[in-house]
């Protein structure tokens, strides 16, 4: 806030009225409903003491559950990487019937209340829903399990990937291809040395873009979970879990280090990106 | 050059688009269907049932009371945010923009547990509201709070890029024509920039009446008072009321499926205006 | 009238505009030319009131109108790219100046409707009414902007590349159409080109203008037979720059009196192609040897090899080719009809 309150008369002139009010609405607005109580999240943190922080930290069932949300997470974007490439190439390259039907139900998963998706994901994958009961046999369980929190995952983040990739395909040379092809590339060969350079820095934008949003991720995966303190337990759960145990500051703690490694990681990826254009040149 | 060089045999093609097909089907159809044919799974007079009940009601009166507060408070952010971050130039504006997107990448029940911090009886401000016979947390205005949270960048985000492509020359003819600062925005800004805006508002408004995570822990699930659409489902399945849980979801789903026909529509008609958001 | 006393203008540490002075008389259509980056866009923002200017003092119709803004400058204003509104029909674009008028002030519905018919008359665009921007040529677009500006009958015009943005063609005619418009309405107006011809051929008179300064201003002929510095003499029509030394008031090239100089050093020599006379070997001449010929349609240009290995071009009409039988090898004598020699090292 005092980053921007002091940048604030550093602007160049222009006729067009109404940049005070403007910017002064943004800022109080920005400041009131994100700013603020963000605030108030680092106030309480900076308030535990070590020994909160170590007892908390250290607890097998936080561990447990910070571990199941990141590494679901990051199950759940590879396999979103892998299959949102597909789709998004599909819907790019191959004209088929009703491509633009599917093309706008990519975005479901933006729409639909994750509660919704939730209630809908655990009964076609319990034991006895549709899809439950044909893996059942196979010895393969989904629903109250860790796998089920994955798949909720998967679900959650298909459209970062796939509408991130999209566009980049699109524009893709097709002259590029030929050149390759004319200098006696096959086809895979042209797929993994041309093609999938150029679309890489958008995959990995919409990897870790689908990847924040499936390690806060909450109502889809609590239903399909079973929250079994200590497997299928995931972070966002238990900080409601103690918050209803009016325990603030082990709320607090969890999620301070969930935002934590969430912006390192976002940053990271940020920086890599730019790391990658400038090693480009453009 | 033969056509083939730069294109897949056909079983390759047909290959991976039933693959892609196929992986769809079980992710996005799959669970649209199950949550239709649950609701109908006892009939349509059970699903008519389920509907009716008191809770229900006042669900659905709660969850259009706060998409109708909050989006309209989102909306004049945006068109204020996008004005002064297109039209101007100042030092901090890709800060600024990052802010507005941060509501993205915080977890919805972090959300709702700044909130809690912050006005909850052990939060920050608790001990005033307390005295002051103001309740925020557990109560309608920390739902309204939690929900224009999240969506707080919807609108800008759709704004701020398509102003910027649109440039200031339009509002610079219209003040030379003697126009002044509102009536230039209010007669050549906002129309240039009213799909984008319906745009924002509708996956604004998808997710004010859609969020679970955050309002979920603001609201305290009081039935009939602090429940919204998404957290009543959430009771009634808990309650083993699967028909009344799949069926006020399926008014969630019809919701998120004319949402995404509207879009589409937006996006197919007025492909040109969306493009600067990336669409 | 117009007057702009010392203005300056500064973009961080850019100097878009350094002390610039200038008058125009009520009536005249003037071109402000010079490359990108000369100002002379700026000064023309100025004078709209959508810059401000960090120092000096604009006039308009002998009223101080530097603090003024836009809305209450009255000006018309066409903008390089039109900035139509693209969601207005083309007459509700020309009738938006009277439209947002305030009270007394905004004619009667029956009155802009009215107006906005003769506008399009006078824009030649009739049939054009109901159509929005994107349904429009260019040249099209133009004209709206054009009736636009005008329908809030400014006291000044000013246009900002007014023909930049289309194709050859169209920019010729619509060149000719602007002057007789300028000529029936007798508004003054300012336009800025970095087009010479353009520039010569619509207006009244042509200010140079270089890196924020004014170089020079004068009619067009003046600016073309008589240009005041070397820069003038570059940006305007095609010119051989002969490196000289000026010695005793003459300037020598290898030894070939080319003109005259005011100071003693070194100088470089200014000759059109077309002061170059190309002439029969005759001993009392200079000669020079033919390197090259291309015909361009009606003129002949020559690259010629003065004693010393100064190459100049020359410009002359087919006959006098055919006649002096001219091709590469040949030799011949040059008189040069007018040259105009700076001293000092690089100008």
């Amino acid at each position: 806030m005092a980053v921007l309150a002091l940048s604030l008369p550093r602007r160049a002139p222009s006729v067009i009225p109404g940049f005070g009010p403007t910017l002064g609405f943004t800022l109080a607005y920005l400041s009131l409903i994100v700013l603020l109580p963000l605030a108030a999240l680092v106030i309480k943190a900076a308030g535990t003491t070590l020994e909160q922080w170590t007892a908390i930290l250290s607890d097998p069932r936080v561990l447990s559950a910070l571990g199941l949300s990141f590494g679901g997470a990051l199950a759940a974007a590879l396999i979103n990487a892998v299959f949102g490439l597909l789709v998004a190439w599909v819907l790019v390259r191959y004209p088929f019937p009703g491509r633009r039907l599917v093309d706008a139900a990519i975005d479901l998963p933006f729409a639909l209340p994750t509660a919704v998706a939730g209630i809908a994901l655990t009964a076609l994958y319990a034991p006895n829903g549709w899809l439950g009961r044909l893996l059942e046999p196979l010895g393969v369980k989904v629903a109250f399990t860790p796998l089920g929190v994955v798949v909720a995952m998967v679900f959650i983040g298909l459209p970062f990937v796939v509408r991130t990739v999209e566009p980049v395909l699109h524009d893709v040379d097709l002259e590029l291809e030929e050149a390759a092809a004319s200098l006696g590339a096959d086809r895979l060969q042209t797929f993994l040395r041309v093609i999938l350079p150029a679309v890489l820095p958008s995959l990995l934008t919409g990897f870790s873009l689908a990847l924040a949003r499936a390690v806060g991720e909450y109502g889809s995966v609590i239903f399909i979970a079973g929250n079994l303190p200590g497997v299928s337990e995931i972070a966002p759960l238990l900080i409601v879990t103690k918050l209803e145990q009016y325990d603030y500051v082990g709320a607090t703690a969890i999620a301070t280090v969930m935002l934590a490694i969430s912006f390192t990681l976002l940053l990271a990826v940020n920086l890599l990106q730019k790391w990658r254009r400038a090693q480009m040149g453009g | 050059m033969s056509a083939s060089s730069t294109r897949e045999t056909p079983p390759v093609r047909w290959g991976l688009t039933l693959l892609a097909l196929a992986f769809l089907a079980l992710f996005l159809v799959a669970p649209l269907v199950a949550v239709l044919a649950e609701a109908f799974a006892k009939g349509w007079d059970a699903y008519v049932r389920a509907l009716s009940g008191d809770d229900t009601w006042s669900s659905i009166r709660l969850t259009l009371i706060v998409a109708a507060i909050s989006v309209p408070l989102n909306v004049a952010f945006g068109l204020a945010a996008s004005w002064a971050v297109a039209k101007f130039d100042f030092s901090g504006k890709s800060l600024l923009v990052s802010l507005i997107e941060l509501p993205f990448s915080v977890s919805p029940v972090i959300s709702g547990l700044i909130y809690v911090l912050l006005f909850g009886l052990q939060g920050l401000l608790g001990p005033w509201l307390a005295e002051n016979d103001l309740k925020v947390i557990f109560a309608v205005p920390g739902i309204v709070l939690a929900t224009v949270f999240v969506t707080f960048p919807f609108v800008a985000r759709e704004l701020i890029p398509l102003m910027e492509e649109q440039g200031r020359e339009e509002e610079e003819a219209a003040l030379t024509l003697g126009a002044s600062g509102l009536a230039a925005f209010w007669l050549v800004t906002l129309p240039n920039v009213r799909w984008g805006l319906l745009y924002g508002v509708l996956l604004c408004n998808a997710r004010a009446m859609g969020e679970f995570g955050a309002v979920s822990v603001v609201s305290g699930h009081i039935r009939g008072l602090t429940n919204t659409m998404p957290l009543h489902v959430e009771i009634l399945y808990n309650e083993y009321d699967f028909v009344g849980a799949f069926a006020v979801a399926s008014l969630l789903a019809v919701l998120a499926l004319v949402t995404l026909a509207v879009k589409s529509a937006l996006e197919w008609w007025h492909r040109d205006e969306l493009a600067a958001a990336g669409h | 009238m117009i007057e702009v006393e010392n203005v300056s203008k500064r973009f961080g540490n850019f100097a878009a505009l350094d002390q610039v002075s200038l008058r125009v008389a009520q009536g005249k259509l003037v071109a402000l030319l010079g490359p990108s980056g000369s100002g002379k866009t700026t000064l023309l923002r100025i004078l709209a009131g959508l810059e401000q200017p960090d120092d000096g003092r604009i006039r308009l119709g002998g009223i101080d109108a530097t603090g003024l803004g836009t809305r209450d400058r009255k000006v018309g204003f066409v903008f390089q790219h039109y900035a139509l509104f693209r969601h207005m029909t083309v007459a509700e674009n020309i009738a938006f100046g009277l439209k947002v008028r305030k009270g007394a002030n905004r004619p009667s519905k029956a009155a802009i409707t009215e107006k906005v018919h003769t506008l399009l008359e006078l824009v030649q665009l009739e049939g054009l009414a109901g159509r929005y921007p994107s349904q429009l040529s260019g040249g099209q677009r133009q004209r709206v902007a054009l009736a636009r500006a005008l329908a809030v009958e400014p006291r000044l015009l000013l246009l900002d590349e007014p023909f930049g943005a289309l194709d050859a063609q169209v920019r010729k005619d619509l060149r000719r159409w602007l002057r007789h418009l300028h000529d029936e309405m007798g508004l003054t107006g300012v336009f800025v080109t970095h087009d010479q011809e353009e520039a010569l051929e619509v207006a009244d008179e042509v200010v140079v203008m270089n890196k924020g300064r004014i170089e020079q201003i004068g009619t067009p002929a003046e600016i073309y037979d008589s240009p005041a510095t070397p820069f003038v003499y570059r940006f305007l029509g095609n010119v051989n720059a002969v490196a000289c030394r000026v010695a005793g008031g003459q300037a020598q090239v290898g030894g070939l009196h080319i003109g005259e100089g005011r100071a003693d050093g070194p100088g470089t020599a200014f000759i059109r192609p077309h002061d170059v006379e190309v002439l029969e070997l005759s001993p009392d001449l200079p000669q020079a040897r033919v390197r090259q010929v291309v015909v361009l349609g009606p003129v002949v240009r020559a690259e010629l090899e003065l004693a010393g290995g100064v190459t100049v071009e020359a410009e002359l009409s087919r006959d006098i080719k055919d006649k002096l039988g001219l091709r590469r090898g040949l030799e011949v004598s040059v008189f040069l009809r007018k040259a105009r020699v700076f001293v000092g090292e690089n100008v």
